[in-house]
């Protein structure tokens, strides 16, 4: 399987992306470069994390508009894979590609440290490796990630199930202390309509790997692989 | 055509949290003052546009806060100003 790593300028996460899936999950995985218009053939795209942009005006707001994001609405549309981490989703929300908007912090603080998640649905392509329930530690790294929609929005993806992680405390429940950013009733990570468009703050690239303190994140890109290659 | 200066407020729109603004408010309340009830803190953003006239510079800065300066989520606008230059 062969992912496509979008490489904007102020992306900083595109190379751990590159290392996740080619070292930890011994996949393919190529760059594409903003100003392309093309995917080089990719199953799954990967919105990274960083800074698209200097993040000028609204995180991920420039970013859309680069050539490349056709490409990536094209391919979201058909039905096909994107992942979208950090930055990525800011850009996947400002693109309308997922509801909702991702803002600074309630903190005002850039917070980067391991957070605890828990797995809301096993029953996508990107969390069929997981089970309900389940708790994950994982880092977030970001200053906008207060996830932010209206309450009709809220309701809808809750009834839908596309509601994928939420923060949560050692004990696995939510409360205010364990939602590191403010975000509306602690999402983490939500899936778009069609279940193929997944966006979350925290990096599951970056835990794939127990020797950098987590390896939770790996059957996240393993999820993908069983369900999109079968 | 003639030039037009466009001056557009975004502000966070009310009912969003914005911990910019209440921490802006809280500092003016410890400098003394003490009627400051609420802030908002948002973006002033200048456009200078060739346009036919005022009512066309006007539309144009609507529709570019419509599909980039504003976030339709989360923020309202304003044209705040448009002025001959």
């Amino acid at each position: 399987m062969k992912f496509g790593i979008v490489t904007f300028p102020g992306s900083n996460c595109d190379y751990d992306a590159f290392h996740a899936v080619t070292d930890a999950l011994g996949e393919e995985a190529v760059y594409l470069w903003h100003r392309e218009t093309d995917l080089a053939g990719a199953d799954v795209v990967v919105l990274p994390g960083g800074f698209s942009y200097g993040d000028y005006l609204r995180a991920g707001a420039i970013a859309r508009f680069s050539p490349i994001m056709a490409a990536v609405l094209a391919h979201a549309k058909r039905g096909a894979p994107v992942l979208a981490i950090c930055n990525g989703f800011q850009v996947a929300c400002e693109a309308a590609l997922l509801p909702g908007a991702l803002l600074r912090n309630a903190s005002l603080s850039f917070v980067a440290e391991t957070v605890r998640l828990r797995v809301e649905s096993a029953d996508s392509i990107f969390t069929s490796g997981y089970e309900a329930g389940q708790l994950l530690r994982i880092p977030i790294a970001h200053g906008e990630g207060r996830y932010t929609a209206d309450a009709a929005t809220l309701d809808r993806l809750e009834g839908d199930g596309r509601v994928l992680f939420r923060y949560v405390g050692l004990d696995g429940a939510t409360s205010e202390d364990s939602n590191p950013n403010g975000s509306m009733r602690s999402i983490a990570g939500i899936a778009n309509e069609t279940g193929n468009v997944l966006g979350l703050m925290p990096h599951p690239e970056r835990a794939v790997d127990r020797l950098l303190g987590s390896d939770d994140g790996l059957a996240l890109f393993e999820s993908l692989l069983s369900r999109v290659s079968a | 055509m003639s030039t037009y200066r466009v001056a557009v407020h975004v502000t966070p729109r009310r009912g969003i949290l914005d911990p910019q603004g209440t921490a802006v408010a809280h500092a003016l309340q410890t400098l003394g003052f003490a009627g400051v009830a609420d802030v908002k803190v948002g973006r002033h953003i200048i456009i200078d546009v060739a346009a036919n006239d005022r009512d066309s510079a006007s539309t144009a800065a609507r529709q570019m806060c419509e599909k980039l300066l504003a976030n339709p989520v989360t923020e309202d606008f304003e044209i705040a100003t448009v002025d001959a230059t």
